[in-house]
C-alpha cells in the first residue's frame, strides 16, 4: 500500500481529523496524527489485512527546541508480510513545566515493544504516557532529576551528593 | 552537611528494601515526598507501584537479585526474580548500568565525531553498528549510489567477520552458562584470529571507527585478501568441530530444548529481530529485504529455526540459528574475497577516502535507516536541521535492548537454572541495551 492509500484508509476508517498533517520533503513521508487518536491508528495499521504494521522498529520522543517549545513521539512501524514502512508522528506544545509533562496516549496495548521504548522517552525526554502499565525510568537512576535530552537540560553536577566530574 | 545527610538517608531504604525481606513499608513513602516536590504524584505511581510489589512480595516469596555482577547475565544486567521456590515467578529487569549518553552525545559532536561511539553500542560487532550509522547518514547526503564498488565489498567483508566473532561469542559463552567450557576456549582462539585480522586493517581490536561517511579509513592492508582466505579454510574444519562438541551434545540439548519457547507472534509484537525472531521459525534477514549496500550481489541462505530439537523457537534453535549463519557470513567472506581479488582488484590510484565530503551536512530532513546487526535489526533515526554538521536528534534503535524486552515474558514460571539459559539465547550486549 502507498502512502496515499494508507492516509486514504485512515480516513475513511476514523475521520478527516485523525490526519493532521503530512512531511514529503524527505526520504521518507511522515504522517502526523491527532496525539488524542495514535493508539487506535496503530491498532488498525496493525490489524487491517490491506496494511499489517505489525512490527514497530522504533519509538523516538522528540523535544523540537526551546524555541518552539513543542514536544513529540515518532513513530517507525514496519509491516513484515508487505515488507513496508511507515512513520507516525505526534506533538504537543508544553511549557516545560516539571509538573505538567507533554502527554501522549500509550500504545503498549497495541506493541508490546512500546512498553520499553515509551519508559525511556519517559525518562531521557520526560514524555508521559497516558495509559502506560509501568511507567518508570528505565536507563537513569530512579531519583534522577530532569530529563538529559531535553533542549534546555542542565547537567547535574551532584548525585546524591558526590560531585559528577566530566 | 546536616542536609547531605538527610539525602543519603533518605534514599538508603530504598536500595536495600531488597536485602531485608521484612520491613516496614514507611521508609518507601519518604522517598517519595522527596521526589514529590519535583512532579507532580502521578509520575511516581508507577515506581510506588514497584516499590510495594516487591515489599509484598518479600513477605511470602523471596525476592533474589541475579546481577549486576552475575557472570551469566553477560555484563551489567540486574534482574530481579520473584521466586516461589526455585520456581521464577516473575522478573524484572533493571538496566542502565552502562548508560553512556550515547544520544546526548550524538546531539553535540558532527556525524563523522559520532561513529566511534556507535562501535561502543555493540561492541562485539563494531562494524556492524558503524556501517548502519554511515549508510544512514549517506543516504541522507545523498551519496550513497556513488561509493565505489570495492569500498562496499570491503564493508561487507569486515562486517561479516565481524559477525562470526559476535556470534562466535554468543555460542561460547552460552555453552559456559549450559556448563560447557571446552567450546567456549575454541570460540575465544578462533575469534582471535578475526580480531588480529581487523587490527591489522584498522589499527584496533574492538572499536575499529574503519568505515567512514563516504569510504573508509583505509584500503585493506596487502596480503589481507590472503590471509582472510586462509582464515575461511582453516575455520571451516573447526566448525564441524564445534558442532559435534556442543550442537550434537546431549547434556546441551537436554538443557535447551523445549526451554524458553518464543512463540513468533510474541516475538514480532516485542519487536524481536535477528537470530531471535528467526530463531521463531521467520525469514526476516533485513540484508535480503532491504538489499543494501552489496549484499544483493551476495548468494546467501537465511537460516531459520525448524524446532530439529524440539518446539520451534527454543533456546536450541536461537542458538543453531546462530550457528548456521556463522557458516553464511563464510560463504558470503569468500564470494566477496573473490571479487576483491578479481575484478575489484586493489589499483594503485584506488583513494578510500576519495568520496569522504569535505561537509557533511545532510538537507533539513528526518531518516530512519535499519539494517541488520549482528544481533537484529539495527536502526538510527536522524534528524537534521539543514544547516549544521550536528544532527539535532539521533535515537539509537538497538536490537538488543528490544530482545532483552521480551524476557519477562518468556521466564515467566521457568526454574532459575532454565532462566540462565534463556538469558544466554537472546544473546545481548548491555552495552547496546543501556546505550
Amino acid at each position: 500500500m502507498s502512502f496515499e492509500d494508507i492516509k486514504l484508509l485512515l480516513v475513511e476508517k476514523f475521520s478527516p481529523e485523525v490526519i493532521v498533517g503530512e512531511e514529503t520533503g524527505g526520504l521518507q513521508p511522515a504522517l502526523l496524527i491527532e496525539p488524542a487518536r495514535i493508539a487506535d491508528v496503530c491498532l488498525e495499521l496493525r490489524n487491517n489485512s490491506k496494511t499489517y504494521f505489525d512490527f514497530l522498529s522504533s519509538l523516538t520522543g522528540v523535544d523540537y527546541g526551546t524555541e518552539e517549545n513543542r514536544f513529540g513521539v515518532v513513530y517507525h512501524v514496519a509491516s513484515i508480510p508487505y515488507k513496508t514502512q511507515l512513520t507516525l508522528k505526534v506533538s504537543n506544545e508544553n511549557n516545560r513545566d516539571l509538573n505538567d509533562l507533554p502527554s501522549f496516549p500509550s500504545i503498549t496495548s497495541v506493541y508490546r515493544t512500546a512498553d520499553w521504548h515509551e519508559r525511556e522517552a519517559y525518562d531521557l525526554v520526560g514524555i508521559f504516557f497516558e495509559g502506560h502499565p509501568d511507567l518508570r525510568r528505565i536507563l537513569l537512576p530512579d531519583d534522577w532529576e530532569g530529563f538529559p535530552l531535553r533542549k534546555d537540560y542542565k547537567t547535574a553536577e551532584y548525585y546524591k551528593g558526590i560531585r559528577i566530574d566530566f | 552537611m546536616k542536609r547531605k545527610f538527610l539525602r543519603t538517608h533518605a534514599n538508603f531504604p530504598v536500595i536495600s528494601i531488597n536485602l531485608k525481606f521484612k520491613i516496614n513499608p514507611i521508609p518507601i513513602v519518604i522517598g517519595t515526598k522527596i521526589r514529590n516536590q519535583l512532579n507532580s504524584p502521578k509520575y511516581s505511581i508507577a515506581l510506588n507501584k514497584y516499590h510495594q510489589k516487591i515489599a509484598s512480595a518479600a513477605t511470602e516469596d523471596m525476592v533474589l537479585n541475579m546481577g549486576p555482577q552475575h557472570p551469566s547475565t553477560h555484563g551489567v544486567l540486574r534482574l530481579e526474580l520473584i521466586t516461589d521456590g526455585e520456581i521464577v515467578k516473575e522478573v524484572i529487569p533493571h538496566i542502565g548500568y552502562l548508560h553512556r549518553c550515547f544520544e546526548k552525545h550524538a546531539e553535540s559532536l558532527t556525524y563523522q565525531q559520532t561513529i566511534p561511539f556507535t562501535d561502543r553500542m555493540d561492541y562485539l560487532a563494531s562494524m556492524n553498528n558503524s556501517h548502519a550509522f554511515v549508510m544512514g547518514v549517506e543516504r541522507m547526503m545523498g551519496i550513497d549510489k556513488d561509493i565505489p564498488k570495492r569500498i562496499e565489498y570491503i564493508r561487507v567483508l569486515v562486517c561479516e567477520l565481524n559477525r562470526i566473532g559476535s556470534h562466535l561469542i554468543a555460542i561460547g559463552t552460552y555453552g559456559i552458562d549450559i556448563g560447557a567450557f571446552t567450546p567456549f576456549l575454541w570460540c575465544f582462539r578462533d575469534r582471535e584470529h578475526i580480531m588480529g585480522m581487523l587490527e591489522w586493517a584498522s589499527g584496533s581490536r574492538m572499536l575499529y571507527n574503519y568505515i567512514w561517511v563516504g569510504g573508509l579509513f583505509y584500503d585493506l592492508p596487502v596480503g589481507f585478501e590472503e590471509r582472510c582466505r586462509e582464515f575461511v579454510d582453516y575455520f571451516k574444519p573447526k566448525m564441524v568441530e564445534l558442532n559435534q562438541l556442543l550442537t550434537d551434545n546431549e547434556v546441551f540439548i537436554s538443557r535447551t530444548a523445549n526451554i524458553g519457547v518464543l512463540p513468533l507472534d510474541v516475538a514480532i509484537n516485542y519487536g524481536c529481530s535477528g537470530p531471535m525472531l528467526r530463531g521463531s521459525g521467520l525469514k526476516w534477514d533485513l540484508r535480503r529485504i532491504d538489499n543494501y549496500s552489496a549484499y544483493p550481489e551476495l548468494e546467501f541462505d537465511i537460516p531459520v529455526g525448524k524446532g530439529e530439537m524440539g518446539a520451534v523457537g527454543d533456546c536450541w534453535d536461537r542458538y543453531k540459528v546462530r550457528v548456521d549463519e556463522i557458516g553464511q557470513s563464510l560463504k558470503m567472506i569468500e564470494q566477496c574475497l573473490d571479487r576483491l581479488q578479481k575484478e575489484l582488484k586493489r589499483t594503485p590510484e584506488f583513494d578510500p577516502r576519495s568520496k569522504l565530503p569535505r561537509k557533511t551536512i545532510p538537507k533539513a530532513q528526518d531518516y530512519y535507516v535499519r539494517c541488520e546487526g549482528a544481533k537484529g535489526e539495527l536502526g538510527f533515526y536522524f534528524m537534521a536541521d539543514g544547516k549544521s554538521e550536528i544532527p539535532t536528534r539521533v535515537k539509537a534503535r538497538a536490537p538488543s535492548f528490544n530482545n532483552l524486552s521480551v524476557l519477562p515474558e518468556i521466564a515467566r514460571g521457568v526454574m532459575i537454572a532454565d532462566l540462565i539459559a534463556i538469558v544466554g539465547s537472546i544473546d545481548f550486549v548491555l552495552g547496546e541495551v543501556d546505550r
